[in-house]
Order: structure tokens, then C-alpha cells, then sequence
């Protein structure tokens, strides 16, 4: 008997910026009480892993979800070129007036991967470090 | 409900070609991998069996008896071969890791009398998987054309 599938395809890229955790609602006092060595007024960096997951059908002719020649130059260009060896802060325009930690970081994310005509996406996780990660699906 | 993860590793070779495009098409639709030699990749399975923890052996299923599945199952039919030429589950299909893992869910799904099977994950490099789950119960979507 066979059951209907769901089928997925995840691919992982990555890259490595700089960032600060700093609210200008909080004083300096709780900014360091809540973001600790994070809040260091110079930033600090990590390279990012972000695993982009699209579903939909298999097309037949080729067995795939999505051609990874489409997939790989949309999330170059969407991501991994505007943010990587950036200062999140300073030089990414939605972090103007929003905390750029890797929960929003992987929203921002999946927000500007959402558009990717040929499959629909289905989540975005991204990993600060080994450590931490963030998983976002809309 | 408790989920187990069994890992496996194989490798094989491969390449994508579709006799239906040109051969214009199928260098522009598949890049590097319509190369006709082949190439090849060490794939990582990973299979997620869910249930509940028989309260006698504390164990969802025996994973001695997983691993012999998936040795019998994946490893004997795919570890170094071609799999375009000699794994007859995939014939007429493009061996994706996307195909991969929906073979390999129907190969194993069968075999499996204790717990059910959940997952199949198959890593075609530790950068690119495909995922094979069951569709929700009341979602009429199924990906299967």
C-alpha cells in the first residue's frame, strides 16, 4: 500500500558577518544584563550556517523539487551576497531599528527567500554557532 | 511517542539525464551531474522510526534489526553501484536525492513491524538532503505526481 509522501529539499549555505545586540530601549546597565558580552559596543561575528528547506512536487522530468542552479544564485543573491562579511547593524536596512539576533536574523531570512518562484519554501534555520540554532517556517 | 534515528552510509554513482530533453537541454537543466560518465557521492541515510517504548524491552524496535533492514534493504541494492544502471526500484526515474529518499521510504516502509516508519533523510553531501515524510493526516497535498 502506498501512502502519500511529502517530500523536502534542504540545502545548506553559509556565511560570516558581524553584529551587535543592543536595544536603544534599554540603558547601557540592562543592555548588558541582557545581551552580556553580545552587547560589546564594537559587534562581534560568527559564520552563519542557513539550511534552506523547499517542498512541493517531484517534476518528473527532471526528479527534482527545485534545480539547485535556480536555488544556489536566488539565495546568493537574496543572502548569502548582501549579508556576508557585512556588519548587520550598520549595513542591513531592516536591522536599522531591529535587534539583529538570530531569531530575527532567521526571519529576515525566510522573508527575503520567500519569493523563490520555482518551489514553495518551507522553512529556513539558520545556526549562530554549533551550538545555536533557529528555525523558522512562516 | 519516542522517534529513533538509525544512520547508514553507502556510496554510488550517478548522473542525471532525461532522453526525452536535447542534449543542449539536459547540459543547461543539469549542469556538471549530465556528465555521462557518472559521478559519485557518499550518501548518508537517515531513517526516524516513531512509537512508544515497549514497556518490556524499553525500546521502540530492536535497532539490530533496523540496522539489518537497512544493510539489506539500501546497502545491498546501492553500495557502489551505478544507480542509474543497476538498481531496478529507480529505473525511469532521474536518481535525485529527492527520488532517493521516496524509494528508499517505499523499500523500507514494508519491513517495518514495530513503531512506524517517520523520516527517511537522505544526504547526498552534509549540504544537500532530501526528506521524505508522510503527508498529515486530513492534508490533502501529496507531492507524488
Amino acid at each position: 500500500m502506498s501512502h502519500p509522501l511529502k517530500l523536502t529539499l534542504t540545502r545548506c549555505y553559509r556565511f560570516s558577518a558581524s553584529h551587535r545586540l543592543h536595544s536603544p530601549r534599554f540603558t547601557e546597565e540592562q543592555n548588558r544584563d541582557l545581551y552580556g558580552k553580545c552587547s560589546n559596543p564594537y559587534g562581534h561575528g560568527h559564520n552563519y550556517t542557513v539550511e534552506v528547506t523547499v517542498g512541493g512536487p517531484i517534476d518528473p522530468e527532471t526528479g527534482m523539487i527545485a534545480n539547485l542552479g535556480e536555488l544556489d544564485p536566488f539565495v546568493e543573491r537574496e543572502v548569502i551576497e548582501p549579508f556576508d562579511q557585512k556588519y548587520l547593524n550598520e549595513e542591513i536596512p531592516e536591522f536599522q531599528d531591529v535587534v539583529p539576533t538570530t531569531e530575527n536574523l532567521c526571519r529576515e531570512i525566510y522573508r527575503r527567500l520567500k519569493s523563490f518562484p520555482a518551489a514553495r519554501l518551507e522553512r529556513v534555520r539558520v545556526e549562530e554557532t554549533s551550538n545555536n540554532s533557529f528555525e523558522y517556517g512562516g | 511517542m519516542i522517534r529513533v534515528t538509525r544512520k547508514i552510509e553507502f556510496s554510488a554513482a550517478h548522473f542525471y539525464h532525461n532522453p526525452n530533453f536535447s542534449a543542449e537541454e539536459n547540459r543547461r537543466i543539469f549542469g556538471k551531474c549530465n556528465n555521462p560518465h557518472g559521478h559519485g557521492h557518499n550518501y548518508t541515510v537517515e531513517v526516524t522510526i516513531a512509537g512508544e517504548p515497549d514497556p518490556a524491552t524499553g525500546m521502540v524496535l530492536n535497532l539490530k534489526e533496523l540496522k539489518e533492514i537497512l544493510e539489506r534493504e539500501i546497502c545491498d541494492r546501492m553500495d557502489h553501484r551505478h544507480l542509474n544502471y543497476e538498481v531496478p526500484e529507480l529505473a525511469g526515474q532521474i536518481p535525485t536525492c529527492e527520488n532517493l529518499s521516496a524509494t528508499i521510504w517505499r523499500l523500507i516502509e514494508p519491513k517495518i513491524t514495530q513503531g512506524r516508519l517517520d523520516r527517511v533523510r537522505v544526504y547526498e553531501s552534509p549540504d544537500i538532503f532530501a526528506e521524505c515524510t508522510l503527508v498529515p493526516s486530513g492534508s490533502a497535498n501529496t507531492e507524488r505526481r
